[in-house]
């Protein structure tokens, strides 16, 4: 996974302040947040995060407002310097380009979708999807044609010759995606895209995503506060906190397992019945044999869809993994402490 | 102690309420504004307590007693007055320099530059002149006669706004000759015409420099401060002495005057595009000059476009005001009807300023909305549009020709309009100020003998060194260090430059004037805040108030009230209060919303929530009103010189316009400087932390003269 990964994060650290620098490496740069900005004034942004990102992964970042996500997603693209640590974007080690080199990485490779849309007023819908293009001196007719494909890709035909004010925030950030996905980029970075919308434009917008996600089969980085949409589109969910890693795991396990109090915290709320799988849930099995000819799932297989299963079937369960393997057990008790726990909530 | 700790809280609260931008930004700002607090503190070595600055007024009381008990001792002496047309030692060496100066014109690489420049210009406009204005020798006439001209303006009207301007503009040009200013008219424009163009070619790259290099900026700043400070007049000796007497002067210092406030625009509207917007470019990979060119100035448009209409409104304010240096123009007769009090001869090139002003304001504006309105793809259909501008072109062409061919066309037959009525207006002022004579001379003996009066012979009847220890010693209790020191220096510069006495004059003229400009701000100031009725009826009064050309305001002042010196603080008053009456309504209105309904909710009377909520909250935008009152007061305080106000006004304007008292007046521009330096800093000190950076801005709308 290190070898091919679409990004590499190695040891990476934000310092704001005078003197960041000298700060990596001494006692100082282990104090909190708190200790070290009563100290010297200096902010920890980023705290020596290190995770790789699989070619096509969804990868969320999530944790509180201040917590270092837009700062972590700007160090990713060099758009704020790293104080140390290195990132690498498809083998490609960023950390020690030069500008030009950078500004290529950044016309070519990865492109990013902002919390507040970043459209340009001043010009139409088609000419802010081209945008990109024609900062990388792409030609008028190609930008239209890229652009126009983009527009009716995101679902935004007939609105090319508005402008961006003239449409609503879910269609502005429309066609921030489509300007994010016209230069054809293999990395695409979500700073918070949603936030802005209210519920029902966000979850069309999630649907789009995950849309988009099937039909083009980018590696995607997505940071967001909100955690049903941390479970609904990650593969795989960073937890922050404080400019730190918490917990790295996918959907289920950060549900099953939360790492420390402030994660489960995060989690008390989440309908675990909708996220969780028969892994977190089955109980090893008493004896090899047990409930043979009883109905077999998956060990991935979400605890809400397996209940029906489950529910209907008297006894247990067997639950098996991805070899075919038989690594478990469910009953309905087992199911529906998950469901019942939830409603207690 | 309440009271105390409310008020110290004041600028802080302030401090974050102007600082809405990106939180980080506004975490610095409140750190600094609570270190310059505590700094304060410090500063005057006084326990806590003394940091309320109500018991700073005793000290300062304490201090007026005892100028008051010398001043009863020694009043009279030493007060340094000049009589009559003396000079001290350093006017004639004001003068020598100037001879030197002029002496070297051939050899002083210095003054052959500006020698080159004063030639360009001038060549320019006299070629302008005979274009439009004046004949052109061996016609009788200009090249394009009067219906040439006005076709042309009308049409470019038409062309960049829309056809309520081109009537508006039709209008004026045709009231130009009607009236029989054509050719002054004329002149007026050229020379605003060519500022304005000068102002653009340096004042946009300046201001886009300003705005994307912090380094320039550092630069361009104090001088644009410098610039703006200083009042207009004391610009025009200097310029003189470089430029020589005429049109390019004329041109020098309208530029210098009108290109400020279009570079911090400039530089304002490139520096407010959204951070994230510049984000967006770099995520893209752009370079810096893409960033420039595809965000930074098409989002910095509008505004700079906003600029472009304030510095075409200050040249022409500057423009009529050259006339001081025999620039060409409208400013010309009004100059010579002021000289002689005649205010029929004024009114009438006075009234066709004003309309000039409105024309050129309104067609900017319109402008700048109709290109608006095209960029997004509205207004008439391109064809119906392009059809009526090629008739128009038509028109205008067979206009021109018309006007080459036939004299009707080309000179604005005379009727005799334009003397008739100002025979008509001059009587009609002449009986209206004599019946109003018992109600404006009541004013002006009441305020005279109540307060301008007594005022000025306290401060300038006190011997020199009286006053100087006096005002030294409040700028300390009232300022600290702080305000002492640049007090001192400005003081010690006043004496040297020996028109000692004539300053105190102008200083109690000053005072005064601020003081009724602020009683004035505040109590319409607050009624606009709680009333929008109020502020819909006033405001529009106020914005005209500021585009017209100061200069103007003379007229109908002096006719009312005569040459004197209560003629140059009402003048004075008229200019400056708009300013500080909008930013009060402003500051008051900013106050939120939520802490007044906590107060009314807490049963306060009306009194009480302006008094204890409203004001105090609103401190910061009193004292940019109080400061910003002051320094257009005494830019006032110049040009009301020549109708009676005297003192060091009357000098400046002797010294632009003769070459013997050039010395003379430089010292007393230049006394003017050191005062208006001097009022700003002790203001600013006295009222503790002044906000930076908003100094200017809310003044935005129009800044006259
Ligand atoms: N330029 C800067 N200078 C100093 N401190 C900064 C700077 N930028 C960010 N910070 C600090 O770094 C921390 C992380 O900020 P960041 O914007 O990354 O948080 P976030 O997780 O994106 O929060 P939100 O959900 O509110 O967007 C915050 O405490 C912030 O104050
Ligand atoms: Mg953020």
């Amino acid at each position: 996974m290190t070898t091919d990964s679409a990004l590499k994060v190695r040891g990476l650290w934000k310092i704001f302040g005078p003197k960041a620098e000298r700060l990596i490496g001494t006692p100082d740069a282990a104090l909190s947040r708190k200790d070290l900005q009563a100290k010297s004034g200096h902010v920890i942004g980023v705290r020596d995060v290190s995770f790789d990102v699989a070619p096509g992964e969804v990868f969320v970042v999530m944790g509180l407002s201040g917590s270092g996500k837009s700062t972590l997603v700007r160090l990713l693209t060099r758009l704020i310097e790293p104080t140390a640590g290195s990132v690498h974007l498809d083998g490609i080690d960023l950390t020690g380009m030069d500008e030009n080199a950078l500004r290529e990485v950044r016309r070519r490779k990865v492109s990013m979708v902002f919390q507040h849309f970043g459209l340009l007023p001043h010009r139409k819908v088609i000419d802010n999807v081209g945008f990109g293009l024609e900062v990388r001196g792409e030609g008028k007719t190609a930008r239209r044609v890229r652009a126009q494909d983009m527009i009716d890709l995101v679902g935004l035909s007939g609105y090319e010759q508005n402008f961006p004010d003239q449409l609503s925030g879910g269609m502005q950030q429309r066609v921030g995606l489509a300007r994010a996905l016209a230069g054809d980029p293999a990395v695409l970075m979500f700073d918070e895209p949603f936030s802005a919308l209210d519920p029902l434009i966000r979850r069309d917008m999630q649907k789009e995503v995950i849309r988009l996600h099937h039909e083009v089969g980018k590696t995607m980085v997505f940071i967001t506060h909100d955690l049903d949409e941390a479970l609904k589109l990650g593969d795989r969910i960073l937890i922050m906190r404080d400019g730190e890693i918490v917990q790295i795991g996918p959907p289920d396990e950060i549900i099953a397992a939360p790492a420390d109090d402030y994660v489960k915290d995060f989690v008390a709320d989440v309908n675990k019945s909708h996220v969780l799988t028969l892994r977190w849930v089955m109980r090893p099995p008493d004896s090899p044999d047990e409930g043979v000819g009883a109905p077999t799932l998956p060990q991935s297989t979400i605890v809400r869809e397996a209940a029906r299963t489950v529910l209907a079937h008297q006894g247990v369960v067997r639950v098996v993994d991805a070899d075919d393997k038989f690594v478990g057990v469910v009953d309905d008790e087992d199911i529906l402490r998950v469901v019942v726990a939830e409603q207690d909530a | 102690m309440t009271s105390h700790s409310q008020r110290s809280d004041g600028p802080r609260r302030q401090s974050d309420g102007n600082a809405p931008e990106a939180s980080r930004d506004g975490q610095a700002g409140q750190a600094g504004a609570r270190v310059r607090f505590v700094r304060r503190g410090r500063a005057e070595d006084a326990p806590p307590l003394r940091d309320d600055p109500a018991p700073r007024w005793q000290p300062a009381l304490l201090i007026l007693l005892l100028w008051f008990l010398v001043w009863m001792a020694t009043k009279g002496s030493d007060t340094l007055a000049l009589q009559g047309r003396d000079q001290t030692g350093i006017m004639h060496a004001l003068n020598d320099f100037r001879d030197s100066m002029l002496r070297g014109r051939d050899t002083n690489p210095v003054m052959r530059l500006s020698g080159t420049i004063a030639d360009g210009f001038r060549g320019l406009v006299a070629w302008l002149q005979r274009l439009i204005s004046i004949p052109a020798a061996p016609r009788p006439v200009p090249e394009i006669g009067w219906l040439g001209v006005t076709v042309v303006a009308t049409w470019i009207g038409y062309a960049v706004a829309n056809w309520r301007i081109a009537l508006l503009v039709l209008g004026t040009f045709v009231s130009y000759g009607a009236f029989g200013y054509w050719s002054d008219s004329m002149d007026l424009l050229i020379i605003v015409g060519i500022s304005v163009l000068v102002c653009v070619l340096i004042g946009v790259p300046l201001g886009i420099l300003a705005g994307t290099s912090r380094r320039a900026n550092a630069v361009i700043e104090p001088v644009l401060d410098l610039l703006q400070t200083m009042p207009t007049f004391v610009y025009l000796l200097p310029i003189v002495l470089f430029f020589g007497i005429g049109s390019a002067s004329a041109v020098v210092a309208t530029v210098l005057y009108a290109a400020p406030p279009l570079i911090r625009i400039a530089a304002h509207g490139i520096r407010s595009v959204p951070p994230t917007m510049l984000e967006v470019g770099q995520s893209l990979g752009q370079t810096r000059a893409q960033q420039l060119r595809k965000i930074q100035i098409p989002m910095a448009k509008r505004t700079i476009i906003v600029g472009l209409n304030q510095t075409t409104m200050a040249a022409l304010s500057m423009a009529t005001i050259a006339s001081f240096v025999d620039g060409p123009g409208l400013g010309k007769p009004v100059l010579a009807g002021l000289r002689i009090n005649d205010v029929g001869t004024a009114l009438i090139p006075g009234l066709l300023i004003v309309a000039t002003a409105i024309m050129l304001d309104r067609a900017t504006t319109a402008a700048s909305e109709r290109a608006d309105v095209i960029a997004r793809g509205g207004g008439l259909p391109a064809r119906v549009h392009r059809g009526i501008l090629l008739g128009g072109a038509v028109v205008t062409l067979g206009a021109l020709y018309l006007s080459r061919l036939m004299f009707w066309a080309a000179q604005f037959t005379d009727h005799g309009w334009g003397r008739r009525l100002a025979e008509v207006t001059d009587h009609a002022v002449d009986s209206a100020t004599a019946a109003m004579s018992p109600i404006t001379s009541g004013i002006k003996d009441g305020i005279s003998y109540a307060f301008l009066n007594p005022l000025q012979d306290f401060i300038a009847e006190s011997p020199w060194w009286l006053a100087f220890a006096g005002i030294a010693a409040l700028a300390f209790v009232l300022g600290g260090w702080r305000a002492l020191a640049p007090a001192v220096v400005c003081l010690a510069g006043m004496r040297a430059l020996g028109e000692w006495h004539n300053a105190m004059i102008t200083l109690a003229m000053t005072l005064v004037a601020t003081v009724m400009c602020m009683a004035l701000a505040v109590v319409i100031g607050v009624a606009m805040a709680r009333r929008g009725s109020v502020d819909l009826a006033i405001r529009p009064i106020l914005d005209a108030g500021q585009t017209i050309p100061a200069f103007v305001y003379l007229v109908p002042v002096l006719a009312l009230f005569g040459p004197s010196r209560f003629t140059g603080i009402v003048a004075a008053l008229a200019y400056a209060a708009p300013v500080s009456i909008k930013l009060v309504a402003d500051g008051v209105k900013g106050v939120s919303a939520t802490t007044m309904e906590a107060a009314r909710a807490s049963g306060a009377s009306r009194m009480q929530q302006i008094r204890l909520v409203q004001l105090p909250m609103a401190r910061s935008a009193l004292v940019l009103a109080t400061n910003q009152g002051l320094l257009f007061v005494l830019a006032m305080a110049v040009i009301a010189g020549m109708v009676g106000a005297g003192a060091l006004g009357y000098e400046v304007v002797l010294g632009s316009s003769r070459s013997e008292e050039w010395g003379k007046g430089a010292a007393a521009g230049m006394t003017i400087v050191l005062l208006g330096i001097l009022l700003d800093r002790i203001a600013r000190r006295a009222a503790g932390p002044a906000p930076e950076g908003t100094r200017w801005f809310p003044v935005l709308r129009r800044r006259g003269h």
